[in-house]
C-alpha cells in the first residue's frame, strides 16, 4: 500500500505524520521525502547513506550546421525552452521539461537529446526505515521530473509513505498520483481550512480517497471539524497542540520516540488509514459487481 | 531603419511599457517612411515561463535591428544579442518620448541585462 502525507497549507505538519508513521510501521518500510526542494525527513531518521543517483532530464541539443531556423521547435514549445532566429535554434534547458517534442518536430533532424542534471535521489537506511529522498539541485525549478525520479526507486513489494511538498500544484500531483489513500494534514485556522478545501478538490479530481489529520487542535476554531462532517471525509487522527511535541520536534526527535503516549495514536491512524482503504477498495468491487 | 518600442497600446502616444516580454505590443517605428505598425505580444501575457524569450524571438521576426523598451531580463538579453538587435533602455513616459530620444541619440545601448529574471 502507498499511503502520501500532502496538505495544502506549508507548515502543518506532514513531516511530522510521515515520520511517525514511518516509525509506527515497523521493518521494511519505505519512507519517500518527495518535497525535493527541502527535504527534511533525513534530519528527524538520520540513517546510513546507501546510494545517491544522479537525475537528468532529457535536453535538446541543436546541430548548427542541420539548423534552418525554420521555428517548428519553438513554436512547439510551450514553455519556450526554444527560440528560432535566423540564425539558428536557441535553447534554455533550465526551462525545459523534458518531454522531447523539438526534437520529434525537427524537420531537419537537426535536434537531439542530451541530459541535463536536476538533482540526485540518495536512499538511506534508519532502523528498518528505508528512506529515499530527490534533492533539487539549486537553481533547478522544475521539481515533478526529481519525483518521479525518486519514486521509481520504490520496491512495490514492500509499504510506502510518501510525504509530499505542499500546495496542489504539478509537484503535489507528481507526489500523490499513484497513492492508494492520501492522508490531508491541516490545522484549525481559517487558512488551514482554506487550503484544505483545495487539498480535497485535488485528490477528488485525482479519484484518489483521502482522510484528514487534524494537527494542533485547541487552536483556532471548529470549521475545519465542520468541514469533514458535511463533506464525509474521516477525520484519522487529531494531534492536540502540544508543546511536548515541538519541543521534541526542535531536537529532532519523532514524537512516537519522545513521547510514548502517541506511539498508540499513531499505531491507530495507520490502522484506520488501511481500513479506510479496504473499505473504499471492497465498496468499489461491490459497485463493479452490481 | 526599424525600431521596436514596447507599449501598452497601439499608437505614439501610447505609454512605453517598461516591461519587455509581458508589453501588450510592439510597435514597430521605421525611421524612413515615418510609419509604424503594431505587433501583438499579448500571448505572453499569461506565459508562466519564457516570456521574454517568445517576446524576444518575436521582436526578431520584424527585422529591426534596434528594441527601445524599460528593463531587459537575461534571457531575452541572450536571444536578442544572438539576433543581433541593439537594446536601449530608457524611463520615457511613451513612444513618442521614446521614439524622441532615440532619434536625437541620448539613447545608449545596453551591453548587459539590467534586472534579474523574473523581474516585474
Amino acid at each position: 500500500m502507498i499511503l502520501a502525507v500532502a496538505s495544502g497549507k506549508g507548515g502543518t505538519g506532514k513531516t511530522t505524520v510521515s515520520v511517525n508513521l514511518a516509525r509506527v510501521a515497523g521493518r521494511h518500510v519505505q519512507l519517500l521525502d518527495c518535497d525535493v526542494e527541502e527535504p527534511n525527513a533525513h534530519l528527524f531518521l538520520r540513517g546510513v547513506l546507501q546510494r545517491r543517483e544522479e537525475i537528468c532530464v532529457p535536453v535538446p541539443q541543436v546541430d548548427a550546421s542541420l539548423c534552418t531556423g525554420c521555428g517548428e521547435c519553438s513554436g512547439f514549445c510551450r514553455y519556450h525552452a526554444i527560440a528560432s532566429l535566423e540564425s539558428g535554434a536557441l535553447t534554455f534547458p533550465e526551462l525545459c521539461h523534458g518531454c522531447g517534442g523539438c526534437s520529434l518536430v525537427c524537420p531537419e533532424k537537426a535536434i537531439t537529446e542530451t541530459g541535463h542534471r536536476i538533482g540526485v535521489v540518495e536512499t538511506s537506511e534508519a532502523d528498518g526505515i528505508t528512506l529515499i529522498q530527490g534533492r533539487l539541485d539549486i537553481g533547478v525549478a522544475m521539481a515533478p521530473p526529481l519525483i518521479r525520479a525518486a519514486k521509481s526507486f520504490l520496491d512495490e513489494g514492500a509499504p510506502a509513505i510518501l510525504d509530499a511538498p505542499p500546495g496542489t500544484s504539478c509537484p503535489v500531483i507528481a507526489a500523490i498520483s499513484d497513492a492508494h489513500l492520501v492522508i490531508l494534514v491541516t490545522e484549525p485556522t481559517p487558512f488551514g481550512l482554506h487550503d484544505l478545501k483545495l487539498a480535497v478538490d485535488m485528490v477528488r479530481e485525482l479519484k484518489i480517497p483521502a482522510g484528514v489529520v487534524i494537527n494542533r487542535v485547541g487552536l483556532g476554531d471548529d470549521r475545519v471539524h465542520a468541514f469533514c462532517r458535511e463533506q464525509g471525509i474521516p477525520v484519522l487522527l487529531e494531534i492536540p497542540d502540544d508543546r511536548k511535541i515541538a519541543e521534541a520536534y526542535s531536537r529532532g526527535e519523532l514524537a512516537v520516540d519522545a513521547l510514548p503516549a502517541y506511539h498508540a495514536h499513531f499505531e491507530n491512524l495507520l490502522f484506520r488509514s488501511r481500513e479506510l482503504y479496504r473499505a473504499i477498495r471492497s465498496e468499489h468491487h461491490a459497485d463493479l459487481r452490481i | 531603419m526599424k525600431v521596436v518600442f514596447s507599449t501598452s497600446g497601439n499608437t505614439l502616444d501610447a505609454p512605453l511599457d517598461r516591461r519587455f516580454g509581458r508589453a501588450s505590443n510592439f510597435l514597430v517605428y521605421d525611421t524612413e517612411t515615418e510609419s509604424f505598425t503594431v505587433v501583438d505580444n499579448r500571448q505572453n501575457l499569461n506565459a508562466s515561463q519564457g516570456a521574454g524569450i517568445q517576446a524576444a524571438q518575436t521582436v526578431a521576426g520584424t527585422g529591426a535591428k534596434h528594441l527601445v523598451t524599460g528593463h531587459c531580463g537575461p534571457k531575452a538579453f541572450r536571444v536578442l544579442n544572438t539576433a543581433g538587435i541593439a537594446i536601449y533602455t530608457t524611463d520615457a513616459a511613451t513612444v513618442a518620448d521614446a521614439l524622441r530620444q532615440f532619434l536625437s541619440g541620448e539613447l545608449k545601448t545596453t551591453g548587459a541585462a539590467d534586472v534579474d529574471s523574473h523581474w516585474v
